[in-house]
């Protein structure tokens, strides 16, 4: 059969392998290699070595970026996944009503970044007019803006996930634990939560690296302000290539530093899921 | 009395679990009603309800929908998502079959290739791959789809190449045996098998593509705007936004959403779900 298909190269493997070339393969090799250039286009780059790299902090911007996204991907992972596994509690106790919920709780996951950044700069803003601020008064509220932005917005995401976790741990483990008289906090810490560590981890690593690729919402919602402070790094990336002319090899630069870092959570997410793979 | 107790605890969680239920909704509420609020009156009262003096009827959505051209919006969009989205599961569903059943170099490489693609993120790329489709005329409506097809190759060819490993290669092998070619034996025994992988991958890049902003925005964004481009449009340059025309229109961009939403519910949570387990 391999040779009968080998023959089919052409009709099976081509397009794809094309398409994945076009949009990946080749602007990913041309965007390490104009990472060292400097560029305004894809015909006029002149190597220059490290020295975008070199440039990346000095305007203070990136770093600032940086401890920002760290921050917020941090709060946002443990408000969600907290939130989310609760949720996942409350709704596998077998009570009427329980697929309405999950339903509503799910929704705005299907909701694009940009639409639901305006839909909480409504919000947002109409609560902190009482206090005569607006979310672009100060970073603080930006960040804490997005913070409730994304939990509403992934909450009903992570608690599915919880809740298939749940669903699969083996009825036999509770009943044999409830017969050894475990209370309710013993059932948690040492029944559900081990069982459901693959969930956990999955979530977690979900909500981590969508937490720091994030920025449709954050350009909606606070677009960096006031003064680029409320900007993660994909923002702060988007706007070197695009707000400063002759930054362009600057914000490629930038872009090689994120995807290694985005790349580092990856694959420590796929080694800690395989070493659990290995162990059941 | 631990029965009535039961009870007791069962109904006020229930309580709770109702008023989270409308804290979640209240957002796309407070939307919906603003939407018909004069642009004046919904940056200082948001959360009242339009009554005589602010009431505006449908004046919020007529100058939005003129304003971004709402239904031009919509139809790239829905031709880019549908297109995309039946191009992304055809191609990397026979690309998935190749390269796990003709074993080599060259088809591992390629599926570490794959593997590899799924954790860049897009700013690696967003700048040579929108001059690349500019200078290849691609940045259109037609072409944007190759982008699309590309950029989610890695996703949607990973998932397939999961489900192929696991049907038994025989079946496929008896196909061929009784005379079929590749292509009858891909579409009449393979395809069929993989039905379950097609909606989980059709699903989870309807909603990427979509919701999709960057990507058209840098590519096709001048002259064709998708919806949330056209969406993110309404800000201009500097100044004021229309915010009456923005919550018109962010009210329909939903209705799309919400009404696939609640047409495939379940497909969409166990798409997503699978999805978010497998990748």
């Amino acid at each position: 059969m391999q040779k009968a298909l080998k023959k089919y190269f052409v009709l099976f493997a081509l397009p794809g392998l094309i398409c994945f070339c076009l949009a990946f393969l080749i602007p990913m090799a041309f965007g390490i290699i104009l990472s060292f250039c400097k560029f305004s286009n894809l015909t006029n780059a002149r190597f220059v070595g490290l020295s975008n790299y070199a440039k990346m902090f000095v305007d203070g911007n990136f770093g600032h970026a940086f401890g920002f996204t760290v921050l917020f991907t941090l709060v946002s992972t443990l408000t969600i996944n907290v939130m989310a596994f609760t949720l996942a509690m409350l709704l596998t106790r077998g009570l009427k009503g329980t697929n309405v919920f999950r339903t509503i709780f799910f929704m705005p996951n299907l909701i694009g970044g940009i639409v639901l950044g305006w839909i909480w700069q409504v919000i947002l803003n109409g609560i902190l007019m009482k206090s005569g601020v607006t979310l672009v008064s100060n970073a603080k509220y930006g960040f804490w803006g997005l913070v409730f932005l994304v939990n509403w917005q992934n909450v009903g995401y992570m608690m599915v996930i919880y809740i298939a976790g749940i669903q699969n741990i083996p009825s036999d483990l509770i009943e044999a634990a409830q017969i050894d008289g475990a209370g309710k906090w013993i059932m948690l810490t040492n029944v559900i939560i081990p069982s459901i560590m693959s969930s956990i981890t999955i979530c977690t690593f979900l909500t981590l690296t969508n937490g720091f690729k994030l920025f449709d919402q954050n350009l909606a919602l606070t677009a960096g302000d006031p003064g680029k402070t409320s900007e993660m790094l994909a923002l702060n990336i988007f706007n070197t290539f695009y707000g400063r002319n002759g930054f362009e090899g600057v914000g490629q630069a930038k872009a090689v530093v994120f995807t290694m870092i985005v790349a580092a959570i990856a694959l420590t997410q796929l080694r800690i899921t395989r070493g659990k793979e290995m162990e059941s | 009395m631990s029965k009535a107790k039961n009870r007791m605890a069962d109904t006020v969680l229930f309580v709770v679990l109702v008023l989270l239920a409308l804290v979640f909704l209240a957002p796309i509420l407070i939307v919906l009603m603003n939407s018909f609020k004069s642009k004046l009156f919904i940056s200082n009262q948001p959360f009242t309800f339009p009554s005589g003096e602010t009431f505006t009827g449908t004046e919020n959505y007529s100058t939005g929908i003129m304003k971004i051209k709402f239904f031009q919006a919509f139809g790239y969009s829905l031709f880019i998502t549908v297109f995309s989205v039946l191009g992304i599961t055809l191609v990397t569903s026979m690309l998935a079959w190749y390269i796990t059943r003709v074993k080599g170099k060259f088809t591992s490489m390629v599926y570490y290739l794959l593997v590899f693609s799924m954790i860049v993120p897009f700013q690696m790329v967003m700048f040579t791959m929108s001059k690349l489709a500019n200078m290849l005329h691609m940045d259109n409506p037609v072409g944007i789809i190759v982008m699309y097809i590309g950029f989610g190759c890695g996703m949607s060819s990973f998932m397939f190449c999961g489900f192929i490993k696991s049907i038994p290669i025989a079946l496929e092998e008896a196909a061929m045996i009784d005379g079929a070619g590749p292509v009858r034996t891909f579409f009449q025994v393979v395809f069929p098998m993989l039905k379950p992988t097609a909606v989980t991958v059709s699903i989870l890049n309807t909603m990427w593509v979509w919701n999709d902003y960057l990507l058209p925005y840098l590519t096709i964004g001048n002259d064709y705007k998708t919806i949330p481009v056209a969406i993110q449009y309404l800000r201009g340059g500097y100044g004021s936004v229309d915010m009456g025309a923005m919550m018109a229109m962010l009210v329909l961009a939903m209705v799309p959403i919400i009404i696939f939403y609640f047409s495939a519910q379940r497909f969409i949570i166990k798409g997503v779900v699978t999805g978010a387990v497998k990748g």
